[in-house]
Protein backbone atom coordinates (compact mmCIF):
# COMPACT_ATOMS: atom_id res chain seq x y z
CA UNK A 1 0.00 0.00 0.00
CA UNK A 2 2.59 2.65 0.94
CA UNK A 3 4.57 1.75 -2.20
CA UNK A 4 1.53 2.62 -4.30
CA UNK A 5 1.13 5.89 -2.46
CA UNK A 6 4.71 7.02 -3.13
CA UNK A 7 4.35 5.99 -6.73
CA UNK A 8 1.28 8.21 -6.95
CA UNK A 9 3.16 11.07 -5.36
CA UNK A 10 6.09 10.64 -7.70
CA UNK A 11 3.73 10.62 -10.62
CA UNK A 12 2.14 13.81 -9.35
CA UNK A 13 5.49 15.52 -8.89
CA UNK A 14 6.51 14.50 -12.38
CA UNK A 15 3.31 15.93 -13.81
CA UNK A 16 3.81 19.17 -11.89
CA UNK A 17 7.32 19.43 -13.28
CA UNK A 18 6.22 18.77 -16.82
CA UNK A 19 3.48 21.42 -16.46
CA UNK A 20 6.12 23.88 -15.26
CA UNK A 21 8.24 23.15 -18.32
CA UNK A 22 5.28 23.74 -20.58
CA UNK A 23 4.46 27.04 -18.85
CA UNK A 24 8.06 28.25 -19.31
CA UNK A 25 7.82 27.59 -23.01
CA UNK A 26 4.29 28.97 -23.31
CA UNK A 27 5.14 32.61 -24.18
CA UNK A 28 7.35 31.49 -27.07
CA UNK A 29 4.78 28.88 -28.15
CA UNK A 30 1.99 31.45 -28.29
CA UNK A 31 4.22 33.98 -30.05
CA UNK A 32 5.37 31.57 -32.73
CA UNK A 33 1.83 30.27 -33.18
CA UNK A 34 0.47 33.77 -33.87
CA UNK A 35 3.41 35.31 -35.73
CA UNK A 36 4.87 32.30 -37.51
CA UNK A 37 2.55 29.29 -37.81
CA UNK A 38 -0.55 31.30 -38.72
CA UNK A 39 1.33 33.41 -41.31
CA UNK A 40 2.73 30.20 -42.81
CA UNK A 41 -0.80 28.79 -42.89
CA UNK A 42 -2.07 31.89 -44.66
CA UNK A 43 0.68 31.64 -47.31
CA UNK A 44 -0.21 27.99 -47.92
CA UNK A 45 -3.89 28.99 -48.13
CA UNK A 46 -2.96 31.74 -50.62
CA UNK A 47 -1.25 29.21 -52.86
CA UNK A 48 -4.62 27.48 -53.32
CA UNK A 49 -6.64 30.71 -53.56
CA UNK A 50 -8.00 32.62 -56.54
CA UNK A 51 -6.59 35.75 -58.10
CA UNK A 52 -9.23 38.27 -59.17
CA UNK A 53 -8.90 40.37 -62.31
CA UNK A 54 -7.81 43.37 -60.27
CA UNK A 55 -4.92 41.39 -58.78
CA UNK A 56 -6.46 40.79 -55.38
CA UNK A 57 -6.16 37.37 -53.79
CA UNK A 58 -9.50 35.98 -52.63
CA UNK A 59 -9.61 33.15 -50.17
CA UNK A 60 -12.30 31.11 -51.91
CA UNK A 61 -12.73 28.84 -54.94
CA UNK A 62 -9.80 26.71 -53.83
CA UNK A 63 -7.77 25.38 -56.76
CA UNK A 64 -4.30 24.19 -57.75
CA UNK A 65 -3.97 26.62 -60.65
CA UNK A 66 -0.91 28.30 -59.08
CA UNK A 67 0.87 24.95 -58.79
CA UNK A 68 -0.04 24.08 -62.38
CA UNK A 69 1.64 27.32 -63.47
CA UNK A 70 4.91 26.14 -61.95
CA UNK A 71 5.28 23.94 -65.03
CA UNK A 72 5.25 26.95 -67.36
CA UNK A 73 8.44 27.72 -69.26
CA UNK A 74 8.99 31.13 -67.66
CA UNK A 75 8.73 29.78 -64.14
CA UNK A 76 10.80 26.68 -64.95
CA UNK A 77 13.54 28.85 -66.46
CA UNK A 78 13.69 30.97 -63.31
CA UNK A 79 13.83 27.86 -61.12
CA UNK A 80 16.60 26.23 -63.16
CA UNK A 81 18.65 29.42 -63.32
CA UNK A 82 18.44 29.74 -59.52
CA UNK A 83 19.33 26.09 -59.11
CA UNK A 84 22.33 26.41 -61.43
CA UNK A 85 23.63 29.52 -59.71
CA UNK A 86 23.19 27.94 -56.27
CA UNK A 87 25.04 24.77 -57.38
CA UNK A 88 27.93 26.74 -58.89
CA UNK A 89 28.16 28.93 -55.78
CA UNK A 90 28.31 25.83 -53.58
CA UNK A 91 31.03 24.18 -55.69
CA UNK A 92 33.19 27.32 -55.81
CA UNK A 93 32.80 27.77 -52.05
CA UNK A 94 33.82 24.16 -51.43
CA UNK A 95 36.91 24.46 -53.63
CA UNK A 96 37.97 27.70 -51.92
CA UNK A 97 37.08 26.67 -48.37
CA UNK A 98 38.41 23.13 -48.14
CA UNK A 99 42.14 23.92 -48.42
CA UNK A 100 41.71 26.87 -46.08
CA UNK A 101 39.84 24.80 -43.48
CA UNK A 102 42.52 22.11 -43.81
CA UNK A 103 45.30 24.66 -43.40
CA UNK A 104 43.66 26.19 -40.30
CA UNK A 105 43.28 22.71 -38.74
CA UNK A 106 47.00 22.03 -39.06
CA UNK A 107 48.06 25.23 -37.23
CA UNK A 108 48.93 25.57 -33.55
CA UNK A 109 45.94 26.40 -31.28
CA UNK A 110 46.86 30.08 -30.96
CA UNK A 111 47.22 30.62 -34.72
CA UNK A 112 44.08 28.54 -35.30
CA UNK A 113 42.00 30.79 -33.05
CA UNK A 114 43.31 33.92 -34.72
CA UNK A 115 42.52 32.60 -38.18
CA UNK A 116 39.04 31.53 -37.09
CA UNK A 117 38.38 35.03 -35.77
CA UNK A 118 39.56 36.24 -39.19
CA UNK A 119 36.88 34.10 -40.82
CA UNK A 120 34.21 35.05 -38.27
CA UNK A 121 34.52 38.82 -38.58
CA UNK A 122 33.26 39.03 -42.17
CA UNK A 123 30.69 36.36 -41.30
CA UNK A 124 29.19 38.62 -38.63
CA UNK A 125 29.55 41.90 -40.50
CA UNK A 126 26.67 43.45 -42.36
CA UNK A 127 25.81 41.30 -45.39
CA UNK A 128 24.27 44.10 -47.43
CA UNK A 129 27.34 46.28 -47.07
CA UNK A 130 29.71 43.44 -47.92
CA UNK A 131 27.75 42.84 -51.12
CA UNK A 132 27.81 46.53 -51.90
CA UNK A 133 31.62 46.49 -51.58
CA UNK A 134 31.68 44.27 -54.68
CA UNK A 135 29.36 46.69 -56.47
CA UNK A 136 32.09 49.30 -55.98
CA UNK A 137 34.87 46.96 -57.15
CA UNK A 138 32.96 45.76 -60.22
CA UNK A 139 31.83 49.18 -61.37
CA UNK A 140 32.98 50.10 -64.89
CA UNK A 141 35.84 52.14 -63.43
CA UNK A 142 36.12 50.00 -60.31
CA UNK A 143 39.37 48.47 -59.10
CA UNK A 144 38.51 44.88 -60.07
CA UNK A 145 37.50 45.84 -63.60
CA UNK A 146 40.64 47.93 -64.09
CA UNK A 147 42.90 45.19 -62.74
CA UNK A 148 41.38 42.48 -64.92
CA UNK A 149 41.67 44.55 -68.07
CA UNK A 150 45.21 45.61 -67.15
CA UNK A 151 46.27 41.98 -66.83
CA UNK A 152 44.64 41.34 -70.18
CA UNK A 153 41.89 38.92 -69.16
CA UNK A 154 39.11 40.52 -71.21
CA UNK A 155 37.52 43.83 -70.31
CA UNK A 156 36.56 42.61 -66.83
CA UNK A 157 33.03 43.93 -67.06
CA UNK A 158 31.03 41.33 -65.22
CA UNK A 159 28.66 43.58 -63.26
CA UNK A 160 24.98 42.70 -63.82
CA UNK A 161 25.82 39.20 -65.08
CA UNK A 162 25.32 35.79 -63.46
CA UNK A 163 29.07 35.68 -62.79
CA UNK A 164 28.82 38.79 -60.66
CA UNK A 165 25.92 37.21 -58.74
CA UNK A 166 27.93 34.03 -58.15
CA UNK A 167 30.95 36.07 -57.05
CA UNK A 168 28.78 38.00 -54.60
CA UNK A 169 27.13 34.87 -53.24
CA UNK A 170 30.50 33.12 -52.81
CA UNK A 171 31.81 36.16 -50.98
CA UNK A 172 28.75 36.34 -48.76
CA UNK A 173 28.45 32.66 -47.86
CA UNK A 174 32.06 31.40 -47.87
CA UNK A 175 32.30 31.51 -44.03
CA UNK A 176 29.26 29.18 -43.90
CA UNK A 177 31.42 26.64 -45.74
CA UNK A 178 34.71 27.22 -43.89
CA UNK A 179 33.34 26.84 -40.36
CA UNK A 180 31.63 23.40 -40.59
CA UNK A 181 34.53 22.11 -42.72
CA UNK A 182 36.99 23.26 -40.10
CA UNK A 183 34.87 21.70 -37.34
CA UNK A 184 34.94 18.29 -39.04
CA UNK A 185 38.57 18.35 -40.19
CA UNK A 186 39.81 19.54 -36.81
CA UNK A 187 38.16 16.54 -35.16
CA UNK A 188 40.07 14.04 -37.33
CA UNK A 189 42.43 11.77 -35.45
CA UNK A 190 45.69 12.55 -37.27
CA UNK A 191 47.31 9.34 -36.13
CA UNK A 192 45.13 7.65 -38.77
CA UNK A 193 46.91 9.73 -41.41
CA UNK A 194 50.23 8.86 -39.85
CA UNK A 195 49.26 5.19 -39.97
CA UNK A 196 48.40 5.43 -43.64
CA UNK A 197 51.72 7.13 -44.36
CA UNK A 198 53.57 4.43 -42.41
CA UNK A 199 51.90 1.90 -44.68
CA UNK A 200 53.45 3.68 -47.67
CA UNK A 201 50.36 5.63 -48.76
CA UNK A 202 51.36 8.72 -50.70
CA UNK A 203 50.26 12.08 -49.27
CA UNK A 204 47.52 12.29 -51.86
CA UNK A 205 46.38 8.73 -51.17
CA UNK A 206 46.22 9.38 -47.42
CA UNK A 207 44.11 12.44 -48.08
CA UNK A 208 41.73 10.69 -50.47
CA UNK A 209 41.26 7.55 -48.38
CA UNK A 210 41.40 8.95 -44.84
CA UNK A 211 40.92 12.70 -44.53
CA UNK A 212 38.30 13.24 -47.23
CA UNK A 213 35.89 10.49 -46.06
CA UNK A 214 36.22 11.62 -42.44
CA UNK A 215 35.48 15.22 -43.36
CA UNK A 216 32.38 14.37 -45.38
CA UNK A 217 29.88 15.47 -42.69
CA UNK A 218 31.50 18.92 -42.85
CA UNK A 219 31.35 18.93 -46.65
CA UNK A 220 27.65 18.11 -46.62
CA UNK A 221 26.81 20.52 -43.81
CA UNK A 222 28.73 23.38 -45.44
CA UNK A 223 27.25 22.66 -48.87
CA UNK A 224 23.71 22.81 -47.53
CA UNK A 225 24.42 25.96 -45.52
CA UNK A 226 25.65 27.63 -48.73
CA UNK A 227 23.19 26.11 -51.19
CA UNK A 228 20.03 26.89 -49.25
CA UNK A 229 20.41 30.68 -48.90
CA UNK A 230 21.91 30.97 -52.41
CA UNK A 231 18.84 29.35 -53.93
CA UNK A 232 16.46 31.86 -52.37
CA UNK A 233 18.84 34.84 -52.52
CA UNK A 234 17.31 38.23 -53.10
CA UNK A 235 19.73 40.93 -51.99
CA UNK A 236 22.81 39.79 -53.96
CA UNK A 237 21.06 39.42 -57.36
CA UNK A 238 19.32 42.76 -56.79
CA UNK A 239 22.63 44.58 -56.23
CA UNK A 240 25.05 42.71 -58.49
CA UNK A 241 22.69 41.09 -61.00
CA UNK A 242 20.72 44.22 -61.74
CA UNK A 243 17.62 42.00 -61.53
CA UNK A 244 17.52 41.78 -65.30
CA UNK A 245 17.63 38.03 -65.15
CA UNK A 246 14.98 36.78 -62.78
CA UNK A 247 16.04 34.48 -59.98
CA UNK A 248 13.75 32.69 -57.55
CA UNK A 249 13.96 35.26 -54.74
CA UNK A 250 13.30 38.31 -56.88
CA UNK A 251 10.67 36.48 -58.93
CA UNK A 252 8.67 35.73 -55.78
CA UNK A 253 8.99 39.32 -54.60
CA UNK A 254 7.80 40.53 -58.01
CA UNK A 255 4.70 38.35 -57.78
CA UNK A 256 3.64 40.17 -54.63
CA UNK A 257 4.76 43.72 -55.33
CA UNK A 258 4.54 44.19 -59.10
CA UNK A 259 2.69 41.39 -60.90
CA UNK A 260 0.18 41.18 -58.05
CA UNK A 261 -0.22 37.44 -58.36
CA UNK A 262 -0.49 36.31 -54.73
CA UNK A 263 -1.31 32.65 -55.42
CA UNK A 264 1.67 32.14 -57.75
CA UNK A 265 4.04 33.91 -55.36
CA UNK A 266 2.68 31.85 -52.48
CA UNK A 267 3.03 28.54 -54.33
CA UNK A 268 6.63 29.42 -55.25
CA UNK A 269 7.35 30.26 -51.61
CA UNK A 270 5.97 26.88 -50.58
CA UNK A 271 8.24 25.17 -53.14
CA UNK A 272 11.32 27.07 -51.92
CA UNK A 273 10.41 26.17 -48.35
CA UNK A 274 10.15 22.51 -49.42
CA UNK A 275 13.66 22.64 -50.88
CA UNK A 276 14.96 24.08 -47.60
CA UNK A 277 13.19 21.41 -45.54
CA UNK A 278 14.69 18.59 -47.58
CA UNK A 279 18.13 20.19 -47.31
CA UNK A 280 17.80 20.59 -43.56
CA UNK A 281 16.66 17.01 -43.07
CA UNK A 282 19.78 15.78 -44.90
CA UNK A 283 21.86 18.15 -42.76
CA UNK A 284 20.52 16.68 -39.51
CA UNK A 285 20.77 13.13 -40.83
CA UNK A 286 24.49 13.77 -41.22
CA UNK A 287 24.56 14.70 -37.55
CA UNK A 288 25.36 18.28 -38.44
CA UNK A 289 24.94 20.72 -35.59
CA UNK A 290 28.19 22.45 -36.18
CA UNK A 291 26.77 25.97 -36.42
CA UNK B 1 51.91 15.74 -27.34
CA UNK B 2 51.34 12.79 -29.63
CA UNK B 3 48.56 14.69 -31.29
CA UNK B 4 50.92 17.57 -32.04
CA UNK B 5 53.41 15.24 -33.70
CA UNK B 6 50.69 13.63 -35.81
CA UNK B 7 49.34 17.05 -36.74
CA UNK B 8 52.62 18.01 -38.35
CA UNK B 9 52.48 14.90 -40.53
CA UNK B 10 49.07 16.09 -41.73
CA UNK B 11 50.65 19.11 -43.36
CA UNK B 12 51.61 18.29 -46.93
CA UNK B 13 55.26 18.53 -47.95
CA UNK B 14 57.13 20.12 -50.81
CA UNK B 15 55.31 22.28 -53.32
CA UNK B 16 51.81 21.50 -52.05
CA UNK B 17 52.71 22.89 -48.65
CA UNK B 18 53.44 26.27 -50.21
CA UNK B 19 50.43 26.04 -52.49
CA UNK B 20 48.23 25.50 -49.44
CA UNK B 21 49.77 28.49 -47.68
CA UNK B 22 49.42 30.73 -50.72
CA UNK B 23 45.82 29.63 -51.22
CA UNK B 24 44.90 30.37 -47.60
CA UNK B 25 46.53 33.78 -47.82
CA UNK B 26 44.62 34.56 -51.02
CA UNK B 27 41.29 33.56 -49.46
CA UNK B 28 41.96 35.98 -46.60
CA UNK B 29 42.81 38.68 -49.14
CA UNK B 30 39.51 37.85 -50.85
CA UNK B 31 37.71 38.25 -47.49
CA UNK B 32 39.20 41.60 -46.59
CA UNK B 33 40.25 43.41 -49.79
CA UNK B 34 36.72 44.50 -50.77
CA UNK B 35 36.15 45.88 -47.29
CA UNK B 36 39.46 47.79 -47.35
CA UNK B 37 38.70 49.24 -50.78
CA UNK B 38 35.26 50.36 -49.60
CA UNK B 39 36.76 52.09 -46.57
CA UNK B 40 39.51 53.77 -48.61
CA UNK B 41 37.11 55.08 -51.26
CA UNK B 42 34.80 56.54 -48.62
CA UNK B 43 37.59 59.11 -48.00
CA UNK B 44 37.84 59.96 -51.70
CA UNK B 45 37.33 63.60 -52.65
CA UNK B 46 35.97 62.77 -56.10
CA UNK B 47 32.26 62.25 -56.70
CA UNK B 48 33.19 59.45 -59.12
CA UNK B 49 33.79 56.38 -57.04
CA UNK B 50 36.56 54.78 -59.09
CA UNK B 51 38.83 57.83 -59.46
CA UNK B 52 41.04 58.82 -56.54
CA UNK B 53 41.49 62.58 -56.44
CA UNK B 54 42.52 63.16 -52.85
CA UNK B 55 41.60 62.69 -49.21
CA UNK B 56 38.39 64.19 -47.94
CA UNK B 57 35.93 63.78 -45.08
CA UNK B 58 33.16 65.56 -46.95
CA UNK B 59 31.09 62.41 -47.55
CA UNK B 60 30.96 61.81 -43.81
CA UNK B 61 29.83 65.42 -43.46
CA UNK B 62 27.05 64.72 -45.97
CA UNK B 63 26.14 61.64 -43.98
CA UNK B 64 25.83 63.64 -40.77
CA UNK B 65 23.77 66.30 -42.54
CA UNK B 66 21.34 63.82 -44.06
CA UNK B 67 18.21 63.81 -41.86
CA UNK B 68 16.61 60.83 -43.61
CA UNK B 69 19.56 58.58 -42.86
CA UNK B 70 19.73 59.78 -39.25
CA UNK B 71 16.02 59.07 -38.82
CA UNK B 72 16.33 55.60 -40.34
CA UNK B 73 19.26 54.78 -38.06
CA UNK B 74 17.14 55.67 -35.04
CA UNK B 75 14.33 53.46 -36.29
CA UNK B 76 16.79 50.58 -36.73
CA UNK B 77 18.18 51.08 -33.23
CA UNK B 78 14.69 51.16 -31.68
CA UNK B 79 13.55 48.06 -33.57
CA UNK B 80 16.81 46.27 -32.81
CA UNK B 81 16.72 46.96 -29.05
CA UNK B 82 13.02 46.12 -28.65
CA UNK B 83 13.15 42.94 -30.74
CA UNK B 84 16.38 41.76 -29.09
CA UNK B 85 15.03 42.20 -25.55
CA UNK B 86 11.78 40.38 -26.33
CA UNK B 87 13.42 37.55 -28.25
CA UNK B 88 16.16 37.04 -25.62
CA UNK B 89 13.52 36.63 -22.87
CA UNK B 90 11.21 34.38 -24.91
CA UNK B 91 14.08 32.43 -26.50
CA UNK B 92 15.84 31.75 -23.17
CA UNK B 93 12.58 30.55 -21.58
CA UNK B 94 11.96 28.29 -24.58
CA UNK B 95 15.49 26.89 -24.32
CA UNK B 96 15.04 26.12 -20.60
CA UNK B 97 11.67 24.56 -21.25
CA UNK B 98 13.05 22.20 -23.88
CA UNK B 99 16.42 21.33 -22.33
CA UNK B 100 15.40 20.99 -18.68
CA UNK B 101 11.88 19.56 -18.84
CA UNK B 102 9.87 16.86 -20.58
CA UNK B 103 6.30 17.61 -21.56
CA UNK B 104 3.65 16.53 -24.01
CA UNK B 105 3.98 18.19 -27.41
CA UNK B 106 7.58 19.19 -26.81
CA UNK B 107 8.84 17.50 -29.97
CA UNK B 108 6.39 19.45 -32.12
CA UNK B 109 7.45 22.73 -30.48
CA UNK B 110 11.10 21.83 -31.02
CA UNK B 111 10.45 21.28 -34.74
CA UNK B 112 8.52 24.54 -35.16
CA UNK B 113 11.30 26.36 -33.31
CA UNK B 114 13.78 25.31 -36.01
CA UNK B 115 11.64 26.53 -38.92
CA UNK B 116 12.37 30.28 -38.65
CA UNK B 117 16.10 29.47 -38.88
CA UNK B 118 15.96 27.49 -42.07
CA UNK B 119 13.19 29.43 -43.80
CA UNK B 120 14.50 31.67 -46.60
CA UNK B 121 14.24 35.44 -46.08
CA UNK B 122 11.93 35.78 -49.02
CA UNK B 123 9.41 33.24 -47.71
CA UNK B 124 9.48 34.84 -44.27
CA UNK B 125 8.93 38.25 -45.87
CA UNK B 126 5.99 36.98 -47.90
CA UNK B 127 4.50 35.39 -44.78
CA UNK B 128 4.71 38.63 -42.83
CA UNK B 129 3.33 40.74 -45.70
CA UNK B 130 0.35 38.46 -46.21
CA UNK B 131 -0.24 38.01 -42.48
CA UNK B 132 -0.30 41.71 -41.65
CA UNK B 133 -2.32 42.37 -44.78
CA UNK B 134 -5.02 39.96 -43.62
CA UNK B 135 -4.97 40.69 -39.90
CA UNK B 136 -3.85 44.32 -39.37
CA UNK B 137 -7.48 45.38 -38.92
CA UNK B 138 -8.01 42.70 -36.29
CA UNK B 139 -4.96 43.91 -34.35
CA UNK B 140 -5.98 47.54 -34.59
CA UNK B 141 -9.25 46.71 -32.81
CA UNK B 142 -7.21 45.99 -29.66
CA UNK B 143 -7.04 49.24 -27.70
CA UNK B 144 -3.63 50.89 -27.73
CA UNK B 145 -2.40 48.90 -30.73
CA UNK B 146 -1.81 50.59 -34.04
CA UNK B 147 0.07 48.66 -36.70
CA UNK B 148 -0.36 51.24 -39.46
CA UNK B 149 2.84 53.00 -38.42
CA UNK B 150 5.08 50.04 -39.29
CA UNK B 151 7.44 50.25 -36.32
CA UNK B 152 5.46 47.65 -34.37
CA UNK B 153 5.27 45.38 -37.41
CA UNK B 154 9.06 45.55 -37.74
CA UNK B 155 9.55 44.59 -34.09
CA UNK B 156 6.96 41.80 -34.26
CA UNK B 157 8.46 40.22 -37.37
CA UNK B 158 12.07 40.50 -36.15
CA UNK B 159 11.09 38.76 -32.90
CA UNK B 160 9.40 36.04 -34.97
CA UNK B 161 12.72 34.97 -36.51
CA UNK B 162 15.00 35.88 -33.58
CA UNK B 163 13.37 33.76 -30.84
CA UNK B 164 14.63 30.63 -32.59
CA UNK B 165 18.20 31.86 -33.03
CA UNK B 166 18.43 32.89 -29.37
CA UNK B 167 17.01 29.59 -28.16
CA UNK B 168 19.43 27.55 -30.29
CA UNK B 169 22.44 29.38 -28.85
CA UNK B 170 21.16 29.16 -25.25
CA UNK B 171 20.30 25.48 -25.69
CA UNK B 172 23.81 24.71 -26.90
CA UNK B 173 25.08 26.25 -23.66
CA UNK B 174 22.52 24.47 -21.48
CA UNK B 175 23.24 21.09 -23.05
CA UNK B 176 26.89 21.36 -21.99
CA UNK B 177 25.98 22.11 -18.36
CA UNK B 178 25.43 19.64 -15.57
CA UNK B 179 21.95 19.91 -14.07
CA UNK B 180 23.26 18.59 -10.73
CA UNK B 181 24.24 22.10 -9.57
CA UNK B 182 20.62 23.18 -9.91
CA UNK B 183 19.42 20.05 -8.14
CA UNK B 184 21.89 20.64 -5.30
CA UNK B 185 20.63 24.21 -4.88
CA UNK B 186 17.05 22.96 -4.81
CA UNK B 187 17.99 20.34 -2.20
CA UNK B 188 19.38 23.16 -0.06
CA UNK B 189 15.93 24.79 -0.04
CA UNK B 190 16.57 27.42 -2.65
CA UNK B 191 13.30 28.57 -4.22
CA UNK B 192 12.79 28.05 -7.96
CA UNK B 193 13.49 31.71 -8.60
CA UNK B 194 16.65 31.61 -6.46
CA UNK B 195 17.90 28.55 -8.34
CA UNK B 196 17.36 30.31 -11.64
CA UNK B 197 18.78 33.66 -10.52
CA UNK B 198 21.82 32.32 -8.60
CA UNK B 199 22.72 29.08 -10.36
CA UNK B 200 21.21 28.68 -13.82
CA UNK B 201 21.39 32.24 -15.13
CA UNK B 202 25.07 32.89 -14.30
CA UNK B 203 26.00 29.62 -15.96
CA UNK B 204 24.05 30.23 -19.17
CA UNK B 205 24.97 33.94 -19.36
CA UNK B 206 27.55 33.48 -22.15
CA UNK B 207 24.87 31.71 -24.18
CA UNK B 208 22.31 34.42 -23.48
CA UNK B 209 24.80 37.15 -24.50
CA UNK B 210 25.77 35.18 -27.61
CA UNK B 211 22.10 34.83 -28.51
CA UNK B 212 21.56 38.55 -27.94
CA UNK B 213 24.49 39.40 -30.22
CA UNK B 214 23.06 37.15 -32.91
CA UNK B 215 19.64 38.79 -32.53
CA UNK B 216 21.16 42.28 -32.77
CA UNK B 217 23.14 41.32 -35.88
CA UNK B 218 20.21 39.67 -37.62
CA UNK B 219 17.89 42.55 -36.82
CA UNK B 220 20.33 45.13 -38.22
CA UNK B 221 21.21 42.91 -41.21
CA UNK B 222 17.69 42.17 -42.28
CA UNK B 223 16.65 43.78 -45.55
CA UNK B 224 14.07 41.53 -47.14
CA UNK B 225 11.59 41.02 -44.29
CA UNK B 226 11.93 44.66 -43.21
CA UNK B 227 11.31 46.06 -46.67
CA UNK B 228 8.10 44.02 -46.88
CA UNK B 229 6.64 45.16 -43.55
CA UNK B 230 8.03 48.68 -43.03
CA UNK B 231 5.61 51.51 -43.69
CA UNK B 232 6.36 54.92 -45.18
CA UNK B 233 7.03 56.41 -41.76
CA UNK B 234 9.32 53.68 -40.48
CA UNK B 235 12.17 52.79 -42.83
CA UNK B 236 15.07 51.08 -41.07
CA UNK B 237 18.57 51.97 -42.24
CA UNK B 238 19.17 48.64 -44.01
CA UNK B 239 16.10 49.18 -46.19
CA UNK B 240 17.00 52.83 -46.76
CA UNK B 241 20.55 51.96 -47.85
CA UNK B 242 19.28 49.11 -50.00
CA UNK B 243 16.99 51.53 -51.80
CA UNK B 244 19.89 53.97 -52.30
CA UNK B 245 22.34 51.45 -53.64
CA UNK B 246 19.92 49.87 -56.06
CA UNK B 247 20.12 53.19 -57.85
CA UNK B 248 23.90 52.96 -58.19
CA UNK B 249 27.22 53.71 -56.57
CA UNK B 250 27.98 56.94 -54.77
CA UNK B 251 30.63 58.06 -52.28
CA UNK B 252 27.86 58.99 -49.84
CA UNK B 253 26.72 55.34 -49.73
CA UNK B 254 30.36 54.35 -49.19
CA UNK B 255 30.52 56.58 -46.13
CA UNK B 256 27.20 55.26 -44.76
CA UNK B 257 28.38 51.71 -45.44
CA UNK B 258 31.64 52.23 -43.59
CA UNK B 259 29.76 53.57 -40.56
CA UNK B 260 27.45 50.52 -40.54
CA UNK B 261 30.36 48.15 -41.15
CA UNK B 262 32.48 49.61 -38.37
CA UNK B 263 29.52 49.46 -35.99
CA UNK B 264 28.82 45.80 -36.79
CA UNK B 265 32.50 44.83 -36.59
CA UNK B 266 32.91 46.66 -33.28
CA UNK B 267 30.01 44.63 -31.95
CA UNK B 268 31.67 41.34 -32.93
CA UNK B 269 35.08 42.28 -31.60
CA UNK B 270 33.53 43.49 -28.33
CA UNK B 271 31.68 40.20 -27.92
CA UNK B 272 34.81 38.17 -28.66
CA UNK B 273 36.76 40.15 -26.06
CA UNK B 274 33.90 39.72 -23.58
CA UNK B 275 33.77 36.01 -24.25
CA UNK B 276 37.49 35.65 -23.72
CA UNK B 277 37.28 37.62 -20.48
CA UNK B 278 34.45 35.48 -19.06
CA UNK B 279 36.06 32.19 -20.09
CA UNK B 280 39.45 33.13 -18.61
CA UNK B 281 37.66 34.15 -15.40
CA UNK B 282 36.10 30.71 -15.29
CA UNK B 283 39.55 29.21 -15.72
CA UNK B 284 40.66 30.76 -12.44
Amino acid sequence: MPAVATQGLEHQAERAKSRQGFLLGLPAIVYLLVFFVIPLGIVIAYSFATRTRSGRTELNDWNVEAYRRLGEDVVRAVAFRSLWIAVLTTVVCLVLAYPLAYFISTRSPAVRNMMLVGVMIPFWSNFLIRTYAWRVLLDSDGLFTQMVSAVGLGDGRILFTSNAVILGLVYGYLPFMVLPLYASIERIDWSLVEGARDLYASGWMAFRRVVWPLSRPGVIAGSILVFVPSFGAFVTPAILGGNKKGLMGSYIVDQFLDARNGPLGASLSVVVLGVMLVGTLIYFRQGGRTL
Amino acid sequence: MGKGVARSTAEPMGYSRWLLRAHSLLVFVFFYAPIVVLVVYSFNKSAVVGKWTGFSLSWYGDFLANDNIQRSIWISVKVCVASTVISVVLGTLAALSIERFRWWGQKAFDAVLYLPIIIPDVTMAVMMLVFFGETAELFNVIPGVDLTDGLEKLVLSHVAFNISFVSVVVRARLAGLDASMEEAAADLYASRWQVFRRVTLPQIMPGVLGGALLAVTLSLDDVVVSSFVSGVGATPVSVYVFGMLRKGVSPLINAVSVVILVASMALVVASLVLERATSSQKGK
